[in-house]
Order: C-alpha cells, then structure tokens, then sequence
C-alpha cells in the first residue's frame, strides 16, 4: 500500500468515528502534532503543582491542608498519566522532561501568574480546574485512544478540584469585609488568564484546523471559551462576586454570555517567557530534578544489588 | 536504561473476582518500587484491591496488520455458537 493510501484509509477510519492505537498506521503529521500537544498538556500537569504547592504550609486549617495536598499529588498523576499516553507515540519520557527543563517545551500560560493570596487556591480550583473540565471533556473522545483514556481517568478527579475551590470561594465571599475583599481581588486577577486558557481565537490558532480534522479535539477554542463563560457567570453571581468585564451581558437570542475584548497581547508576551512567573517555574522544576537526583541513583543502585 | 529506571505496566484488579485490567504504567527501578509507585499513581481512590506490574519489554502483543490472518481461523466457524443449532419446537431448556 502507498502513502497516499495509506492516508486516505487513515482518514476513513477517522471519518467512522474509530479509535486510533500506538501500533496503528498514522500519518506523521498527526503523531508530531499529538507529541507537541499532549506533552504541553503534561508539562501543564507537571508545572501547575507549584502555584498550589507554594500554599499547602499556609492553608488555614488541617482540613484545608490535607485537601489541597491531594489535589496537588493528583495533579503530578495527572502529568504521569499525559507523560505515559505521550510515550505510546515512540518519545522517550527523558527527552519530554528535558524540553521542559531546558525551556524549550511550552505549557499552559496560566501557571506564570504568582497566587499570592488563599483565595487564590479558591479561584484557582473553581476557574482553572474549571476551564481544565471543559477542554478534558472535550479530549476525553479525541480519537487517539490513549490520550482519550487519560483524559477519562483525569477527568472522573477534577471536579473534586473544581468544588474544593468554589466552596473556598464561597466561604470567603459570606465572610468578614476583608475575607470578601479577598476573594474578589483573585477573581479579578485570574478571570482573563483563564479565558486565555483556550488558547488563541480560532482566526488566529494554526493548529486547530488540523486537529479537528482528525478529531484530537472536537470542538473549536472559541466553542470552549463560550462554554466555560456560560458556566461560570451564574457561579459568580450566585456568590455575589463580580467578574472584571464591564462588557459580560446575556444575549438573549443565543443564550450565550457575550464577553468583552481579552488582552492577546499579554497572552502571547506570557507564552515567550515573559509572564510574572515563567523565570521561577523552571527554576523550581529544576531544583526538584536536581534533588531527586540521588533518590534516583539510590533507588538503581538498590535494585541492581538485589538482582545480582 | 536511564536514570529513570525501566518501564512496567501496571494492571489493576477493581475488586476481587474482578479481572486484572490495564492501567498504564509506571517508572521504577525494581517491582517493589514499580508497584509503589503504581498505587500511588492509579490507586488514589480505592480504585485497586490488587496491582500487577510487568516490565514492558516482557509484554509481547500481536500487531494490528495481524488483525486479518491471525484472527481468521475463528472468524468462520459459526458452529461454535449455539445459534448455529436447531432444536424441534416446543423442546425447551436445551
Ligand atoms: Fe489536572
Ligand atoms: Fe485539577
């Protein structure tokens, strides 16, 4: 069989609705596009544990404690199990981590913005992990099995993320004044990040087009935006928190939240490195990597004792 | 190998009677650590009673161009299915 038979049957078997294996024929197109994409993805798993991490020895109470450490651990499960989906594709693990240590690998430009109050781990988990639900959903029938699978497993965790979170925020917006207050300032400082979460407008993404051609996703960043918009306006209201866009209003006709006009300029002057935060994730990254060090040696050298 | 150490599946069992499916996998340096880091990776939630790991290279597979001649042999031999027989009407619990 030629290639270009190869591809067309390729794209029928796309067309039918099948799901794509490791071992299966794909053009290397779309196994180039899946490693770039779901190693963003795992990358964003991975570096997303710090904005939370740098509260666990803050958190308020022990209950507060012992639930944001379990979202952060399953967090580093959810980079494992991107990570492993990734490596079906024939890219070695090593090779993913050391892109992301040596700042050439990308991840979600959210994770450069500093939390810098508790109710932040609040806006975090109900808009971050929010936004997350709606792109995972979406993911969870891409047409690359085991992404779709990983996708399943992560998200049957997140809406634990996404309650813990609101129900911060709610605790804080029926406080005192300054509890309120609190909560209002995250909210307006992650509100436009997270939109920006989707990525660039459909117009302007070059990688969209191909991807829904072969159903890696099913649904435009423009469509999941809306989605994430409609869901949160009335989660705000109902907690008498405003959202920083004189220009949100319900129209009528479509049902949709229309939003106002998100700063690209700052998005893409973020995803260059130059957000608050970019300079100190990867640093982070690699002092952990470096102390892990002689927990890796000693785990090998342990090992190869035992089978000797 | 890297310092990363060798690859195993991991396979969990839901609960028992159940049989043992694929998870996905882990790294690890030695089955102890493997299973390990399996149950902390898999089993979070209660998801396991039982974990299996395998290093990756001992896992053989057919391949998906095998999916034609190497399953055929029973792709015609419909008489291994009860509804290949007739029974006389009325004869009932055959
Ligand atoms: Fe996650
Ligand atoms: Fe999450």
């Amino acid at each position: 069989m030629n290639e270009e038979q190869k591809l067309a049957d390729f794209e029928a078997r796309i067309e039918r609705g099948e799901i794509i294996e490791p071992k299966d024929w794909m053009p290397e197109r779309y196994r180039r596009q899946l490693i770039r994409m779901m190693s963003q993805h795992a990358h964003s798993e991975y570096v997303g544990m710090l904005p939370e991490g740098n509260w666990i020895t803050r958190a308020p109470s022990l209950r507060r404690k012992m639930v944001l450490l379990a979202k952060v651990q399953d967090e580093a499960g959810h980079g494992l199990y991107i990570y492993s989906a990734t490596e079906t594709l024939g890219i070695d693990r090593k090779e993913l981590l050391d892109q992301l240590l040596n700042g050439t690998a990308k991840y979600s430009s959210i994770f450069n913005y500093p939390s810098l109050s508790w109710a932040d781990m609040g806006t975090i988990g109900w808009f971050v992990d929010g936004a997350a639900i709606v792109n995972q959903t979406m993911l969870a029938k891409s047409s690359y099995g085991p992404y779709a699978r990983a996708m399943i497993r992560i998200c049957k965790e997140e809406n634990f993320h996404k309650k813990q979170g609101y129900e911060i925020i709610t605790t804080l917006a029926n406080g005192t004044a300054e509890q309120k207050k609190m909560a209002q300032d995250a909210v307006n400082r992650w509100w436009w990040p997270s939109l920006m979460m989707f990525g660039p407008t459909d117009k302007e993404s070059p990688n969209s087009a191909e991807l829904m051609k072969w159903k890696v996703k099913i649904k435009s960043n423009d469509e999941l935006r809306q989605r994430f918009v409609d869901l949160t306006v009335p989660q705000a209201k109902a907690v008498n928190l405003t959202l920083p866009d004189p220009d949100l209003k319900l129209n009528e006709e479509t049902g949709h939240w229309e939003f106002g006009h998100i700063n690209w300029q700052e998005f893409y002057n973020v995803i260059k490195g130059n957000g608050p935060m970019n300079k100190e994730r990867l640093k982070a990254r690699n002092e952990a990597f470096e102390k892990g060090k002689w927990v890796r040696e000693a785990a090998l050298a342990y090992a190869k004792k035992h089978n000797n | 190998m890297n310092d990363e150490g060798r690859l195993w599946e991991v396979f969990t069992q839901s609960k028992q009677g159940a049989p043992h499916e694929h998870a996905g996998n882990v790294h690890a340096a030695d089955a102890e650590m493997a299973l390990q880091n399996a149950r902390d990776v898999y089993s979070r939630r209660g998801e396991a009673v039982s974990i299996w790991v395998v290093p990756s290279d001992q896992i053989f597979a057919t391949s998906p161009s095998d999916e034609g001649p190497f399953f055929d042999p029973s792709n015609n031999k419909a008489y291994r299915h009860p509804q290949f027989y007739s029974v006389p009407k009325g004869v009932r619990g055959i």
